[in-house]
């Protein structure tokens, strides 16, 4: 297992050093964000209650840009290779890559929301359940997304047909996560239920992406 | 210690590129893998690698780790030399060290990063980072992983692109070192490395002829 933590050290150093995916995600979401109120008007209420929609797609979007990257720099220069004959099994390299890229994107992203929801006038009550659902939520986001990365990893241009592949994979994240959340503002019982289902989504994706995305490595491979 | 392939087949699209290949390596004793462009030295690398799987026929190691994959027994060094020009080259080196098992527990990595860098004459550029390199010296530091962890069977794919002639014979030095020492090599190679005793695989029969 030292290698499993050592690759994740390693890719946490380069996230840093390569600080331009993290920054263009973390830009991306500020933009898209800010740029609501501007093209829906002034209506606080309006906003209030879209708040918790726009937030997590406005999320799943800034993830998405950073997804490609995830493989295709080991792929380029050959560590990729080199990765397939450590001891270490693909399926953990896989799991190490999506854990790295979960805590350099995902957190800063999950992060970032409350200080969003105040662009679009969310109530204050809920922005502990906003954390909690997207610190709860992104990591499927990640592992999900490494399966996707690693189908798209040969395909020139692959950006977009990555879209098409993970984007229907996070539907029930995204149901699980807005209905939560909604729970949660309009003071209701439901946000345990949806936010359980929201776990277990991750906690399957984290399990499941991993091996799917070892699988689609090796083919890439051949 | 035998590294041994039957009858091996490897189809790459609708082309055979291996035809047929058998050849049997004993522990100390080395492979040089010869023929034109296109006759299948890279394809048969990656096969022995585990990258590939054969049409038919196999691969394996007779006397080797039973616990490990063929692949996890080998070091690969193909034409792309894994490193990244963010990382000085003592952490790329560190990195690999690392990842690729720790078979020696009483040196500690740091001292054979060293070691490896000091071989392969890389010591006075160990905190720059590695995207400075040239492309001799990118390759002299992709070579120097197979002196960090020890593994029975080096998979050499061209590792004398790009190297000048000092680093050349450097190569050849380390690799009469491992062959010497009981180890396997396969190496696709245009120069003569200068190992004795070599055997010699000409590739490209037919399938070289046809492309």
């Amino acid at each position: 297992m030292t290698g499993f933590w050592t690759l994740v050290r390693r890719e946490l150093a380069l996230a840093l050093r390569e600080g331009s995916a993290v920054g263009t995600a973390l830009g991306f979401y500020l933009l898209v964000v800010a740029l609501m109120p501007l093209g829906l008007g002034p209506d606080l209420k309006l906003l209030a209650r879209i708040a918790p929609g726009v937030l997590w797609i406005a999320l799943l979007l800034a993830a998405l840009l950073s997804l490609p990257r995830m493989f295709e720099a080991d792929h380029e220069d050959g560590s990729l290779e080199v990765m397939a004959t450590a001891p270490l099994p693909l399926e953990l390299a896989a799991a190490a890559k999506a854990l790295a890229h979960w805590i350099s994107t995902g957190i800063p992203l999950a992060v970032l929301a409350p200080v969003l929801g105040i662009l679009l006038n969310l109530d204050l009550a809920a922005y502990p359940a906003l954390v909690a659902t997207m610190l709860a939520g992104t990591p499927a986001i990640s592992f999900l997304g490494a399966a996707g990365a690693a189908l798209t990893l040969s395909a020139r241009r692959g950006g977009l047909l990555l879209a098409l592949l993970v984007l229907p994979l996070y539907v029930p994240t995204l149901i699980f996560g807005i209905s939560a959340m909604s729970s949660a503002a309009l003071g209701l019982d439901g946000f345990e239920a949806s936010f359980l289902i929201l776990c277990a989504i991750s906690l399957a994706s984290v399990v499941l992406g991993p091996l799917a995305a070892a699988a689609a490595l090796r083919l890439q491979m051949q | 210690m035998h590294l041994v392939a039957e009858n091996l087949n490897v189809i790459r699209g609708t082309r055979t590129v291996i035809a047929d290949v058998s050849f049997a390596v004993a522990a100390g004793e080395s492979l040089l893998l010869t023929g034109p462009n296109g006759s299948g030295k890279t394809t048969l690398i990656r096969t022995i690698a585990g990258f590939l799987k054969p049409e038919s026929g196999a691969v394996r190691l007779d006397g080797g780790d039973s616990e490990l994959d063929l692949g996890q027994q080998c070091h690969y060094v193909g034409h792309l030399t894994g490193t990244k020009a963010s990382l000085s080259v003592a952490a790329n080196l560190a990195f690999w060290a690392e990842y690729l098992g720790d078979r020696d527990p009483l040196v500690p990595t740091q001292d054979r990063v060293a070691g490896a860098l000091e071989r392969f004459g890389l010591a006075a550029l160990a905190d720059i980072p590695a995207g400075f390199l040239s492309a001799g010296q990118r390759r002299r530091l992709g070579l120097a992983r197979i002196l960090i962890a020890k593994r029975p069977i080096w998979l050499l794919d061209e590792p004398t692109v790009s190297l000048d002639a000092a680093s050349t014979t450097l190569l050849a030095e380390v690799v009469s070192e491992h062959v010497a020492g009981g180890g396997i090599l396969v190496a696709a190679t245009h120069l003569p490395l200068g190992i004795e005793g070599a055997k010699y695989l000409r590739l490209g029969g037919a399938a070289a002829e046809a492309a």
